[in-house]
C-alpha cells in the first residue's frame, strides 16, 4: 500500500511554467489552457511561445522544442515573461534540453518528465533520457518523473492526441487550481470539436489532476484575486489585426513573413465580414504599392511586414514620404540581418525603419509597449497618417507577436464600418501641395474630387504638383516635409517617469521591453537604489524635452534587444564603440555620454538581467 | 462649357448631356517628349478615346512607373500617379481595390514593365484587374541614355552593350498569352495611328485588363527600331469582325491574317511568331472575372450595428471571462448589380470555336504514362535495394 505523505504548500507571489514537447505534440495547447485557467481564476498573466524554425524539425532533438512559457502572479499586471522558469513540464528529455540550453530555467526549479524514455526501445533514447536527467539534477533541479504517455494510453489509442491534457491536469493540481474551472476552460479549447472530443480530454485532465493529487509532493499556492473587469487574453499579432478592423481600415496589402503573417492571418479570419480585404501580394515591394495604390485613392491602407520585408519596401517609403500620401506600415521585427533569427525576438529596424530610405525621407516611428498598446495603435496611427499626410511605421516585436497578455475588454460599441472618402468639388485654384508654412500642412486631393485633377509624382514637385529640378523648389519642399514632424512633434508629451524624477541612473527602454525594465527598476529600488526607467512610444520624432529631462540623473542607459559593442571587448573605446540603435539617436540628439545595456540573444530579456546590468552600472560608473 | 469646367452636369462614360467634350479638356501641361517621340502619339490616342466616351477626367486615374512614356500623366488631365521604375501595376492595383468606381490608365516603359517590373506584370495579368495597361515599347532605355532592354534586338549596340547585344530580344507577347488569367491582348504601333486609336479604344471598353504592347522608336537613341519605325517592318493585320479594323492603309502596310481573338491557343501560336509581328487583337476574353469583382463580390459592408456586433464577437473569442454572446444583426445583402461593376460589351453572336486543352482520352493517356512512371520508380529502387542487399 502506497503511503500517502501530506505535500508541502510554498505560498508564492508568482511562479514561471514552461511547457516543451516535440513541435505537433501539443504543449502550446497545454499552455494556452493553462493560461486560460489561470486567467479565469483571476491571476495576472504573461504567456510567451517557444517555436522552432521548421514546421516538422526531426523529433526527440533539441531543434523541435515547441511549448509555452506562462508566468501566473498574483498581482494583475503582469508585464512581461519574467526571469528563469520554475516549473518545466517536459514531454522529452530533449525538449528539456533546450531550455536548460537557452538558460531559461532556474538552478532550483521543479522538472516534471515523462518517464515513457527511461524503458523505451531506443536504447539511444534511454541514455539520453538519464544523462540530462542527471544534468538538471546536477543543477539543483527537482526532477519529478511522470507515466504520461503511460496513463495516457490509458484513455486513449494515440497517446500524442491527449498527453497535453493529462499534463494540464497534473499543473492543475501542482498550483491547486479548481477542477470545474478546467473543465470549462478545456471544453472552450475544443468547442470546434465534437463532444466526445470534450469529454475525452476533459477525462484526461481530471486523471492528471487525481494523479497529481496523489503523487506530488508539493503544491504551489498562489492568491488569485478574481474581479469584475471584463478582461480579454489574445497575442500581440491578434491585437493588431483587430485593432485594425476597429481603426476603420478596409485594406492590409501583406506578403507572408515571420513573425509579422500571423497578423494577416487573423484579419484575413474575420475581415471580409467586416467591410475589409487582405491582399497577399506577389511580393512585398507590390504589397507596398497596392497598399500606398489605395491610400492615394482615399482609403488609408496598412501593410504589415517584418525586417526583411522592409528593406524591400523602402524605395515605396521613400515615394509614399514624397508624394505625402497617408499610409501606415506594421514592422513585427525579428532577428537580423538577412534571414537571421527569423522566429526570434530582436529590436534590430529602428535606425532602417528612421534611414533606410535614400534621401532625407522624413516619417513617423512609433513603437509599442505592450499587448494592449497593439490593439490601439493602430486607430493612432491611422489618424496621424491622415493628419499630417504621412508615413506612420509601427514597430512591434516577435515577443509581442507571440506572447498573450490579459488586458480589459475594448469598447466597440462607438466604432463605426469603413467609410468611402467624401469628395466634394474642390476650390479653383486649390494646389495640390497647398502647404502652410507654418505648418507644413497641406490638404490632400482624392481621385473622384471634381476640378482636382492633377498628378503626384515621384519627382521633386512645387506646390502645384509640378515636377521641378531648381533648388529654391527642392529645398522648400524638404523644408516642408521636415515641417511637418516637427508640428507633430508639438503635440507629444514626455513619457511618464517609471520611479524618482532625479537619480543615479534611468534606463531609457523602447517597446515590448517596457515591462522588463519598468519591473527591474521596482526591484532596484526596493534595494534602495536610486533608478527610474521610461519607454519611449514616439521615437520620430521625439518628444521635445528630452535631454533636460535626462540632465536630472547621473547616469543614463538605454535597454535593447539589438546589437550593441560591449565595453569590454578588446579594442573598444568609448569613441568606436557601435552603440544600440536608440542609444545612437540619442547621443546624437542630445550630445550626452548616453549608455546601452544591448545583446542579440533573441529571447526576452528578463528583468533579473537588467538588475544585473543595472547594478554594475551603478557601481562602476555614475559618478564618472 | 466643356465636361471638366463643369462639375454640376451628369457625364459619364457612357453618355454626356452636354456632347461637348474636347481634347483640350483631357490636356494638361505641354508635354516635354522628344521631337519625333511615338509617345506623343498615344497620348493624344488616350486624349481622343477619352473624349469620344465623354469621360469625367476626375474619375480616371492615370498611374506610370519611370521612363520617359511614364511622365505621361503629368500630360493629361486626370489624376496621375507617377510612380517608382517598375512599380505602377501595384499602385493601379491598391487604386482598383480602393475605388473600383475610378477608371485606370496605366502606362510603362519596356524596362519599366518586363524587366524590372517583371514580377508585378505577371500577377497583375493574372489577377486580371480592370484597367488599361499600355506598355510603350521602343526596345531601349532611353530615359537614362540608351541602355540595352529586354526587348533590344540581338547585335543592337548599346551603351551597356558597346559590342552588340547578347541575346535574342524578349518576346512579351507569349508570356502575356501563356498567363492564365490572360483576358485582352492587343499588339499596335504608333506609326499606325488609326491602328493604335482602334486599339485604345478597344483596351478601353474592356472589361478586364487589356494589354496593349505599343512599338515605337526612340527617334534619340533607337532611330532604326521596328525597321526605321515601321517602314521595313514586316506585319501581318489579324482581321476580325470583333478585332480591330483592318483598313486599306493598312492592308498595303502588310499582310492581312484572319484570327478569331477568342481562341487562346490560335492566339498562343500568333504571339509565338516573330516575323511577320502580328498587329490587333489576339486574344479577348469578356466573360472573365476581375479580381475586383472577385474580391468585392465577397466582401460583405455591415451596417454600422452588425459591425459592432461582429467585432464583439470577435473579442468573445479572447474573452476570459464567459463571452457576451450579442445576438446577430442581419444585414441586407446588396441589391442590384454595383455602378462599379464591370461594363461588358456586347458579345458576337456567332459561336466560339470549340478546341479543347485536353480531350478525355489524353486525359487518361497522362494518368496512365504517370501511374507507370511512378511503378517504374519503385521498381528500380526495389530493385536497387535487392542489389544491395541480396
Amino acid at each position: 500500500m502506497i503511503q500517502v505523505r501530506e505535500p508541502v504548500v510554498r505560498t508564492l507571489s508568482e511562479h514561471v511554467v514552461e511547457f516543451v514537447s516535440d513541435a505537433g505534440e501539443g504543449a502550446q495547447k497545454a499552455g494556452v489552457s493553462f493560461a486560460k485557467l489561470c486567467a479565469r481564476s483571476g491571476h495576472g498573466l504573461w504567456t510567451v511561445e517557444i517555436i522552432p524554425s521548421e514546421i516538422q524539425p526531426p523529433p526527440h532533438t533539441t531543434g523541435s522544442a515547441s511549448g509555452n512559457r506562462v508566468r501566473l502572479a498574483t498581482r494583475k499586471q503582469v508585464t512581461n515573461a519574467g526571469d528563469l522558469a520554475n516549473v518545466v513540464l517536459a514531454f522529452n528529455e530533449m525538449a528539456l534540453l533546450s531550455r536548460i540550453e537557452a538558460e531559461a530555467v532556474a538552478s532550483d526549479a521543479l522538472v516534471l518528465i515523462d518517464n515513457q524514455w527511461a524503458t523505451h526501445a531506443n536504447i539511444a533514447f534511454q541514455h539520453s533520457y538519464a544523462d540530462v536527467l542527471q544534468r538538471v539534477r546536477e543543477m539543483g533541479c527537482q526532477v519529478v518523473e511522470i507515466p504520461l504517455e503511460a496513463e495516457t494510453l490509458k484513455h486513449v489509442d494515440d497517446a500524442t492526441k491527449g498527453k497535453n491534457m493529462f499534463a494540464v491536469g497534473i499543473l492543475t493540481a501542482l498550483y491547486d487550481k479548481d477542477v470545474d474551472i478546467m473543465r470549462e476552460v478545456i471544453a472552450d479549447t475544443f468547442a470546434n470539436k465534437s463532444a466526445k472530443v470534450i469529454e475525452t480530454a476533459q477525462n484526461l485532465a481530471e486523471n492528471g489532476y487525481a494523479w497529481g493529487m496523489e503523487h506530488l509532493q508539493v503544491r504551489y499556492q498562489i492568491d488569485a484575486v478574481q474581479d469584475d473587469r471584463d478582461l480579454v487574453a489574445m497575442n500581440g499579432n491578434t491585437a493588431l489585426a483587430i485593432g485594425a478592423v476597429a481603426a476603420g481600415f478596409e485594406l492590409c496589402s501583406m506578403y507572408p513573413i515571420t513573425p509579422a503573417t500571423s497578423a494577416s492571418h487573423a484579419l484575413s479570419g474575420m475581415f471580409e465580414s467586416l467591410g475589409g480585404i487582405v491582399h497577399q501580394a506577389e511580393d512585398e515591394i507590390a504589397a507596398i504599392g497596392v497598399a500606398l495604390g489605395a491610400s492615394f485613392a482615399g482609403n488609408t491602407a496598412l501593410t504589415i511586414t517584418s525586417g526583411p520585408g522592409m528593406a524591400l519596401k523602402t524605395e515605396f517609403q521613400g515615394l509614399a514620404v514624397m508624394v505625402e500620401t497617408p499610409l501606415v506600415i506594421i514592422d513585427v521585427q525579428r532577428g537580423g540581418p538577412s534571414t537571421g533569427l527569423p522566429t526570434k525576438i530582436e529590436q534590430g529596424d529602428l535606425l532602417h525603419s528612421l534611414y533606410g530610405t535614400p534621401g532625407d525621407a522624413p516619417k513617423i516611428v512609433m513603437a509599442v509597449g505592450d499587448i494592449e498598446e497593439c490593439y490601439y495603435v493602430l486607430s493612432e496611427a491611422k489618424r496621424i497618417a491622415e493628419e499630417y499626410r504621412a508615413l506612420v511605421v509601427i514597430l512591434s516585436d516577435a515577443n509581442l507577436a507571440t506572447g498573450q497578455q490579459l488586458f480589459e475588454r475594448p469598447d466597440v460599441s462607438q466604432l463605426k464600418p469603413p467609410m468611402p472618402p467624401p469628395l466634394p468639388a474642390v476650390e479653383p485654384g486649390t494646389l495640390a501641395y497647398d502647404w502652410d508654412e507654418d505648418t507644413g500642412l497641406s490638404k490632400r486631393l482624392i481621385p473622384g474630387q471634381p476640378g482636382g485633377m492633377g498628378v503626384v509624382t515621384s519627382l521633386n514637385h512645387d506646390r502645384n504638383g509640378r515636377a521641378c529640378y531648381d533648388s529654391a523648389r527642392n529645398q522648400r519642399a524638404h523644408r516642408m516635409r521636415s515641417r511637418k514632424l516637427h508640428t507633430f512633434q508639438k503635440t507629444l508629451p514626455l513619457p511618464k517617469i517609471h520611479g524618482p524624477e532625479e537619480g543615479d541612473l534611468l534606463l531609457v527602454s523602447w517597446g515590448s521591453t517596457r515591462g522588463a525594465v519598468d519591473e527591474a527598476v521596482d526591484r532596484l529600488r526596493e534595494d534602495g537604489a536610486s533608478v527610474a526607467s521610461i519607454n519611449l512610444r514616439y521615437l520620430n520624432p521625439m518628444p521635445n524635452g528630452l535631454k533636460e529631462l535626462f540632465s536630472n540623473y547621473r547616469k543614463v542607459m538605454t535597454v535593447e534587444l539589438n546589437y550593441s559593442d560591449d565595453p569590454e571587448d578588446p579594442g573598444i573605446t568609448p569613441e568606436n564603440r557601435r552603440y544600440a540603435q536608440l542609444a545612437w539617436l540619442l547621443r546624437a540628439s542630445t550630445l550626452m555620454d548616453i549608455d546601452c545595456f544591448a545583446y542579440v540573444s533573441g529571447r526576452p530579456l528578463m528583468p533579473s538581467e537588467i538588475v544585473t546590468a543595472a547594478q554594475a552600472r551603478l557601481e562602476e560608473g555614475v559618478l564618472v | 462649357m466643356s465636361c471638366s469646367e463643369n462639375n454640376e452636369h451628369s457625364c459619364d462614360t457612357n453618355y454626356c448631356a452636354m456632347r461637348e467634350c474636347k481634347m483640350e479638356d483631357y490636356a494638361s501641361e505641354m508635354p516635354r517628349w522628344c521631337k519625333g517621340c511615338g509617345d506623343h502619339g498615344v497620348l493624344a490616342a488616350i486624349q481622343r478615346t477619352m473624349r469620344d466616351h465623354f469621360v469625367k477626367p476626375e474619375n480616371v486615374v492615370a498611374v506610370s512607373g519611370i521612363g520617359c512614356s511614364s511622365r505621361l500623366p503629368h500630360y493629361l488631365r486626370t489624376y496621375g500617379f507617377h510612380g517608382i521604375h517598375g512599380r505602377a501595376l501595384p499602385i493601379a492595383t491598391g487604386v482598383r481595390l480602393s475605388r473600383p468606381d475610378l477608371k485606370v490608365i496605366v502606362t510603362m516603359g519596356d524596362g519599366d514593365c518586363f524587366s524590372i517590373g517583371g514580377n508585378h506584370w505577371l500577377h497583375a495579368l493574372r489577377y486580371n484587374l480592370n484597367a488599361v495597361v499600355l506598355v510603350l515599347d521602343n526596345g531601349v532605355y532611353a530615359l537614362t541614355k540608351m541602355q540595352v532592354s529586354p526587348t533590344t534586338p540581338e547585335g543592337v549596340k548599346t551603351r551597356t552593350t558597346p559590342q552588340g547585344g547578347y541575346l535574342p530580344p524578349f518576346n512579351p507577347l507569349s508570356v502575356v498569352a501563356g498567363i492564365n488569367g490572360v483576358s485582352f491582348l492587343a499588339q499596335t504601333a504608333t506609326w499606325l495611328p488609326e491602328h493604335l486609336d482602334a486599339t485604345i479604344e478597344k483596351a478601353w471598353e474592356h472589361p478586364g485588363l487589356a494589354f496593349v504592347r505599343v512599338l515605337q522608336r526612340c527617334p534619340v537613341f533607337m532611330p532604326d527600331a521596328f525597321g526605321d519605325g515601321g517602314l521595313h517592318f514586316p506585319m501581318a493585320f489579324l482581321e476580325d469582325e470583333w478585332g480591330i479594323p483592318v483598313s486599306s492603309f493598312l492592308r498595303k502596310r502588310g499582310e492581312v491574317q484572319a484570327h478569331d481573338p477568342r481562341d487562346l491557343i490560335a492566339a498562343q501560336e500568333i504571339a509565338a511568331q516573330l516575323y511577320p509581328a502580328p498587329m490587333g487583337l489576339l486574344y479577348q476574353n469578356t466573360d472573365l472575372p476581375t479580381y475586383e469583382e472577385i474580391r468585392f463580390s465577397r466582401r460583405q459592408k455591415p451596417t454600422t450595428a452588425a459591425f459592432r456586433q461582429r467585432l464583439e464577437g470577435v473579442l468573445d473569442q479572447y474573452a476570459v471571462g464567459k463571452p457576451r454572446n450579442l445576438p446577430e444583426v442581419p444585414v441586407e445583402p446588396e441589391s442590384g448589380v454595383p455602378d462599379w461593376m464591370a461594363h461588358r460589351p456586347r458579345k458576337p453572336e456567332r459561336a466560339a470555336p470549340k478546341r479543347k486543352l485536353h480531350s478525355k482520352e489524353m486525359d487518361e493517356q497522362l494518368a496512365n504514362i504517370r501511374k507507370e512512371t511512378q511503378e517504374e520508380t519503385i521498381n528500380k529502387l526495389v530493385n536497387n535495394l535487392l542489389q544491395m542487399n541480396p
